[in-house]
């Protein structure tokens, strides 16, 4: 089984203690990776789905603590690494690419220095060839005139050059996992195309897996070989990018989907999903999305729902899924 | 009236000086002769990629930046900097951001009364609580919530104090600089849909600034393209997305992430090479050339200028 699957998230709960109470940003997430793979992550804000990201790296904030799960990388379960074995696994196993690429780099290093941090510290390279490789990943991800770029300062390039060289810097020492969280959010549409490209360009010439993390439902439409809908810290679907958009179990799902423009509809109205995210500090008893649900029932207030199985890998944890799939089985069972 | 239009903009230009040198300054500049119209009732979509001077625009025609050239007429008066505060009746502003756009020190009911306040719209403080109350219920807020401040509510429910705030005055016409791009899509479609309703019922007209070019055809009538401090296309919302003309649109356009994995996987994404030119140091002529595909010896030496094509979209462009 592991030999499967490159990561394998199992019941993952990761909280933050802040001064009002135990806030329950991740419960119990479940997820699976195999190598080589594009699995998207998509949900609101307070979802979850940066959390998970940054549990897989345990680089939560001070206040934040993985309270039960497992994290396996090639089997191993890196919740019980210690601080150094930790520092072994980022960058080199897995490395994450920021939102933010300002605020992402140092402004005091040279880009060269940056690049060579993260390939000295893995590698027994020497300095020279360190300087060497870097200069080599930045005409990979396609910063032009890389020998002048090392001596450059993070505020002598652009927002989509920086992200480039963020990219540059995760990718130095080939690491088998990149989680990509938000990598175009900041980033101007003709930019994030570009970047886009190049993440899939990359992917196909180095093989790693990636766990996109994003909002934006038309990001992960066309890059994404797996997605996983995220909602109060919980993965409402899971499916293909097909099974997500055209054959979607959960009512959230559905709602985001209609809740967005579409570039082939006219001047219909968009129907929003009523009410507000979920507050994380008093998550409901039921399903966490039962209060903004349109179809909602007794069953969701007070029971978490199951996880309803459709072909091909792709579940749904809705009871309304659940209740049809147990009405269709019995009709089935009825003919015989 | 005196004019067909509601808000007319003629070569407006805003230029910024920067400091260069010890005694030397260099124009920015940001906006660089944008004309358009905007007609009683009506949506006109303002999109361009950061740093082409659509905000500008917005804030130069509601006078926060003084302009440097150009004029802006509404209803057929030229604004001047005396009359603009007679004109902020008429003409109001939603930001982008529903967190820094409101006082943290003020009850919501001060935020949306502060327009009142400024205009004098009541004549008692009974008149002036109804205001308030009738405006909140409009934005769909509860009664109760007048008493309290801007922290306590969700990104959703903060715009729409900024929103109420913006029709408090009773405008004919809001400037929707990014208004929904902050929210999360659930919300972010309540409040478009609330934008629509709006309009329905008050006739309000919107330039609606955003970047989203999904969320601009939905909204929009009609679609301004920005590059560079200038249009390069503007024409009805529908021919200016199914139809694009200008290079820049057609590379624009392909460039959105199309929520719809079939269509996106067989769309054919015109991959723009390249930076957006600094607008301190223009490229001479279209300043679109350095990153077009059709670029020829022309293009350095001319500015095109928007003419009208077969669709009816106005495109500023020699090629196509």
């Amino acid at each position: 089984m592991s030999e499967e699957y490159i990561l394998q998230v199992k019941d993952l709960h990761t909280s933050f203690y802040t001064d009002s109470g135990e806030v329950k940003a991740v419960n119990g997430v479940n997820f699976n990776l195999a190598p080589g793979k594009i699995l998207g992550i998509v949900g609101e804000s307070g979802s979850g789905k940066s959390v998970t990201a940054y549990s897989i790296m345990q680089i939560l904030a001070d206040t934040g603590k993985i309270v039960s799960g497992q994290v396996l990388y090639k089997g191993q379960d890196i919740t019980k690494f210690d601080k150094k074995q930790m520092h072994g696994f980022r960058g080199k196993c897995c490395s994450i690419i920021f939102q933010d690429p300002m605020t992402s780099l140092n402004p005091v290093y040279t880009i060269g220095n940056q690049l060579m941090e993260a390939i000295l510290l893995h590698t027994d390279k020497d300095k020279k060839q360190a300087k060497e490789r870097a200069v080599e990943m930045l005409e990979l991800v396609g910063v032009n005139e890389p020998q002048k770029r090392i001596k450059q300062y993070p505020y002598e390039l652009s927002g989509g050059m920086r992200q480039r060289v963020m990219i540059a810097m995760a990718l130095a020492c080939e690491p088998d996992i990149l989680i990509a969280d938000e990598p175009t959010t900041a980033l101007d549409v003709t930019i994030q195309a570009q970047i886009l490209e190049l993440m899939q360009e990359l992917q196909k010439k180095m093989g790693m897996a990636i766990i996109m993390v994003t909002h934006d439902l038309g990001v992960i439409a066309s890059m994404c070989d797996e997605i996983i809908v995220m909602y109060g810290g919980r993965v409402c679907e899971r499916g293909t990018a097909e099974d997500i958009f055209y054959r979607s179990g959960h009512e959230y799902t559905k709602g985001l989907l209609r809740s967005i423009p579409r570039p082939d509809s006219g001047k219909e109205r968009l129907v929003p999903i009523a009410g507000t995210p979920i507050n994380l500090l008093n998550l409901p008893k039921g399903c966490a999305f039962c209060a903004r649900c349109d179809e909602a029932m007794k069953i969701c207030l007070t029971e978490v729902p199951p996880q309803v199985q459709m072909p091909d890998g792709h579940y749904a944890s809705c009871w309304l899924t659940y209740k049809k799939q147990m009405e269709e089985a019995g009709g089935a069972a009825n003919e015989q | 009236m005196s004019s067909e239009y509601l808000v007319e903009v003629k070569d407006l230009k805003q230029y910024f000086p920067i400091k260069t040198g010890f005694f030397k300054t260099t124009p920015l500049k940001a906006v660089d002769g944008v004309s358009f119209d905007i007609k009683p009732g009506e949506t006109l979509g303002l999109v361009g990629e950061s740093g082409c001077g659509k905000t500008t625009v917005g804030r130069s025609i509601l006078r926060l930046y003084e302009p440097t050239g150009g004029s802006v007429k509404y209803m057929g008066e030229e604004i001047t900097a005396s009359n603009m505060q007679e004109h902020r009746k008429h003409m109001q502003m939603v930001f982008q951001d529903p967190y820094s756009s409101l006082n943290p020190r003020m009850t919501v009911e001060d935020i949306i009364g502060e327009p009142l306040d400024v205009h004098k719209l009541y004549s008692s403080k009974q008149e002036r609580r109804e205001k308030i109350l009738g405006l909140m219920e409009l934005v769909g807020l509860n009664a109760e919530h007048a008493t309290r401040y801007a922290h306590e509510f969700s990104g959703g429910q903060r715009q729409r104090i900024g929103i109420a705030r913006a029709l408090a005055v009773d405008p004919k016409f809001i400037v929707c600089d990014e208004a929904v791009s902050a929210l999360d899509v659930s919300i972010q479609a309540q409040v478009i849909n609330m934008f629509e309703d709006l309009q329905e019922k008050l006739g309000v007209a919107y330039l609606f600034i955003a970047h989203d070019l999904l969320v601009v055809k939905h909204i929009s009538n009609r679609i301004a393209v920005m590059y560079l401090g200038r249009v390069v296309e503007i024409g009805e919302a529908d021919e200016v997305y199914n139809n694009p003309q200008h290079p820049y649109t057609q590379s624009l356009l392909s460039a959105v992430p199309i929520p719809d994995p079939i269509i996106a996987k067989k769309s054919q994404r015109i991959v723009l090479t390249g930076d957006v030119p600094s607008p301190m140091n223009m490229p001479s002529g279209c300043a679109f050339r350095t990153r077009c595909r059709f670029a020829t010896e022309q293009c350095a030496q001319e500015c095109p200028s928007l003419t009208e094509r077969k669709n009816g979209s106005q495109v500023a462009c020699f090629h196509q």
